[in-house]
């Protein structure tokens, strides 16, 4: 390329006053006008670290020592400031909610071009221009409490577009999407970089929602170094993604699985570009025929039942329209659907945080309409998305122990029944440390232990895996499954469809209120129906059955699990 | 849960279309009128235009009703608390002093110290409407802008708005993590003792302050990223455009304050309108 580097990093490393270490090590990179890059990494890897790099955050808002160079548009950032540089990097924050700074859409649009006092008649010419752009121009005088997820993204990208920036830098996207949402968002970005030749970085660690489009370059960072810097068929078909951690995409895992190699010449890096010889797809066949099917016990008694309930919070707005369905006692399930859809509401009944209009709820055979929030509580535990809204006492020992306490247990019997549960969590020799000096994966098997200690039959978990990297996604699963190993019923709220798959056998679709599926992880994600009245995406195990010209697809997903589950705990 | 506080409603009414400086000021000028006049004539003038104008902006009995309650309960407290603490505050005023009812001591009822409570209950009675309408008929986007125009310093301003951008959002994170810690355990009954209560309200305070941290956190990156502070002086995108109807709306109340005004200089000569004499 002949074209001077858009960006530019030179053996630059950045360190956090607060850090005893360096977050970036030796960082060199150049990326150029035009391109569409993803930076890809697990928690920690400082893939956000560098995000902030770029668009001035750093070392402008938080403060480090900075060592090298890194330029942009040929100008060294940290003799600029955080606004000049906002003129050329426009960042999107993972957390559309949290940013959304006006009171309604065209507000939040015009938002820097109020800071830069442009007149009320060009914003709103503006405004409607660019609104046009992300497809939100009917929303614009729309409060953000009306606006969906996504909505509130394309806000957001608006909000950043109108400054005619040159390079559009996503920080995780996809974390608070919907599947089908956040397909739509990969779409949106492949669009405006069609569209306006801007160069575009993507930050994220699902690598196979990132690669629903194209991409000219993976950067993939790991302890604060880059450690690969390629295209994603030549990534695909390396070891980086096992060695660093990195989910891959599930399609190459079932070839994996069938003994085929990946090499870059089989274009892996996108399933519509996946070239398989009739070789491949006749080992890809010989292996689902292999796979023994796991046989799936449904005699056991029922914990809970939801008869015919329905719900409102507001008279006339009914959330819930009579939900009827069964938990099996010992099972781990998982309840999907759309943000909004009612899946937080049944939990709320169950617990009985909200009170149901029609309808009733049984435990163990029981209707507990007369049972307070504290009975509950001892029957069915729920744990929140967010472990900093449970937390409420300084010390691991005291969070833990607070249930027992506030229900007059003896000191004795509340040490012995904390000390076990915090060893059953893996938190045994932190007993004695304060909370805040945990790690966010910790601090939520502190908020499930503190739900366990009351020895609930179920637990209810909201989004337990938000926000985690494949790592962190892994050991809370799996924790949670050594939970369920133990006897106690998992209900897992979700629109994680790798969950879906990996852990929940069964999965309960709710869609506007109405219970619209409940069936096998691979039936539901191989119903196109389904799949696009819940905001789910079909997987890309099925796109590959179909590829290898098998019939019965949802029999292939289900083979997948099975052979999944029997590899990992043989 | 989705409008919660402020619910500004989008309605078609002339107070409505004003803007929300039109609004602001007018709510002041008037406030000012009927603070500074003790006339009861004035102030019931003043006290039916308020009420015209509730009435014209459409807003319903239900909406206000909290409101109501809580400034009538006010303010009979305070007629309550003006004649123990000063029963002859009326006579001090007006000069004479006719008694209707004798009780002990120095609270005698006099048709004086009646006659001020009155007027002050009436004050009040007429300018609290008129916040109201402030309230319930401007876009709080358009609250932020108003307050900006008045002289107040854009980021104040801003903060204020923001303020209530946010409210719904940790009045939900408040219902959540009390929920949860009622689960827990927590007894949410008042027959808690006190100690308990302090305890409690800990509880569930400490994880909102948390996560109110953090939305703070992620709100100011993404202000600064979009230039906000920048220059001394910013411009509004919701910023209403005066038109005739303002200038109406604010010759009528300049109109009433000089009223007001004059009412005081040529005729009661001083603030208070005195029939005793």
């Amino acid at each position: 390329m002949k074209t001077e580097p858009i960006i530019a990093f030179k053996d630059f490393s950045f360190q956090y006053f607060s850090q005893s270490e360096p977050t970036l090590h030796d960082i060199n990179l150049e990326i150029y006008p035009g391109e569409k890059i993803m930076i890809a990494g697990p928690s920690g890897s400082g893939k956000s670290t560098l995000g902030h790099c770029l668009n001035g955050l750093i070392p402008f808002s938080y403060k480090g020592e900075i060592k090298g160079s890194l330029k942009i548009n040929g100008q060294e950032t940290k003799d600029q400031d955080i606004f000049r540089l906002s003129k050329i990097i426009g960042t999107v924050l993972q957390d559309a909610d949290g940013q959304f700074v006006g009171l309604s859409v065209g507000e939040d649009i015009a938002f820097s071009m109020e800071n830069d006092r442009v007149p009320q008649e060009e914003m709103k010419e503006r405004v409607l221009k660019v609104s046009k752009m992300v497809d939100m121009d009917r929303w614009l005088t729309s409060s953000p409490y009306e606006l969906s997820g996504g909505q509130k993204q394309r806000t957001e990208l608006a909000g950043v577009m109108i400054d005619d920036v040159d390079v559009l830098l996503f920080d995780e996207p996809l974390a608070n999407l919907d599947p089908a949402t956040g397909k739509q968002a990969i779409e949106i970005i492949h669009d405006i970089h069609e569209e306006s030749h801007k160069t575009i970085i993507i930050i994220e660690h699902r690598l196979e929602d990132v690669l629903h489009r194209e991409i000219d370059r993976i950067i993939i960072l790991n302890d604060g170094r880059i450690i690969a810097d390629m295209n994603p068929h030549e990534l695909i078909s390396s070891n980086i993604l096992s060695e660093t951690g990195i989910r891959e995409p599930l399609y190459v895992t079932a070839l994996k699985y069938s003994g085929i190699s990946i090499s870059a010449k089989m274009y892996p890096g996108h399933i519509e570009t996946l070239n398989m010889s009739d070789s491949m797809k006749s080992a890809l066949v010989e292996w689902y025929k292999s796979v023994e099917f796991d046989n799936h016990d449904t005699s056991r008694s029922r914990v809970i039942e939801i008869d015919d309930v329905s719900f409102s919070y507001e008279k006339g707005k009914e959330v819930l329209h009579s939900a009827t369905f069964q938990i099996t006692e010992g099972e781990m399930l998982s309840l999907v659907g759309r943000n909004g859809a009612g899946k937080s509401t049944i939990a709320k009944l169950m617990c009985g945080f909200e009170k149901e209009n029609k309808g009733r709820i049984f435990y163990k055979g029981e209707d507990i309409a007369d049972k307070s929030i504290k009975e509950r509580a001892e029957r069915i535990g729920y744990v929140m998305q967010n472990p900093n809204q449970m937390l409420s006492q300084p010390m691991i020992f005291d969070e833990v122990a607070l249930g027992l306490k506030l229900r007059q247990i003896p000191e004795e019997e509340i040490e012995k029944r904390v000390k076990k549960v915090l060893i059953i969590c893996g938190l045994a020799p932190f007993i004695k440390w304060p909370v805040a000096a945990l790690s966010y994966g910790q601090k939520k098997r502190v908020t499930i232990a503190s739900i366990l200690i009351l020895n609930p039959k179920i637990i209810i978990l909201d989004e337990p895996t938000a926000g985690q990297d494949y790592k962190h996604y892994t050991e809370i699963m799996e924790f949670l499954r050594k939970i369920n190993a133990l006897g106690v019923t998992v209900l897992l709220i979700t629109h994680d469809m790798h969950l879906m798959l990996e852990y929940t056998p069964r999965s309960v679709v709710i869609t506007d209120g109405d219970i619209i599926c409940d069936e096998a992880a691979s039936v539901v994600l191989t119903s196109p129906d389904i799949i696009d009245r819940a905001n789910l995406r079909e997987t890309s195990l099925y796109t590959l059955a179909q590829i290898s010209g098998i019939e019965d697809e949802t029999a292939f997903v289900q083979c997948f699990i099975d052979y999944e589950r029997q590899v990992k705990h043989k | 849960m989705r409008t919660g506080f402020f619910a500004a409603q989008k309605l078609d009414t002339p107070i409505h279309k004003l803007s929300g400086i039109t609004k602001l000021l007018c709510f002041l000028i008037l406030t000012g009128a009927v603070m500074f006049s003790y006339d009861l004539r004035v102030i019931l003038c003043v006290m039916v235009f308020s009420f015209i104008v509730l009435r014209i902006s459409k807003i319903t009995f239900s909406q206000i009703k909290l409101m109501v309650i809580y400034v009538v309960v006010f303010l009979a407290v305070n007629a309550l608390l003006t004649f123990l603490f000063s029963p002859a505050y009326g006579t001090e005023i007006y000069g004479t002093r006719h008694v209707i009812l004798e009780l002990f001591g120095k609270y005698d009822i006099t048709t004086e110290t009646l006659f001020f409570i009155i007027t002050k209950f009436t004050k009040y009675l007429s300018v609290i409407p008129l916040g109201m309408i402030f309230l319930l008929t401007t876009d709080p986007s358009e609250l932020a802008s108003s307050l900006n125009a008045i002289g107040v310093h854009y980021k104040i301003a801003f903060s204020f708005s923001l303020t209530l951008r946010y409210f719904p959002d940790i009045q939900r994170d408040y219902r959540d993590i009390s929920q949860s810690q009622q689960a827990r355990g927590l007894e949410m009954s008042n027959k808690a003792k006190i100690w308990d209560r302090f305890k409690r309200a800990l509880s569930i305070i400490l994880p909102l302050i948390l996560s109110t941290l953090d939305r703070i956190e992620t709100i100011t990156n993404a202000m600064d990223l979009r230039g906000f502070g920048k220059y001394k002086k910013r411009t509004w995108y919701s910023k209403r455009k005066m038109d005739r109807g303002d200038a109406v709306a604010l010759l009528i109340s300049v109109v009433l304050l000089l009223g007001t005004l004059i009412v005081s200089v040529f005729i009661n000569h001083g603030r208070f309108y005195n029939p005793f004499i």
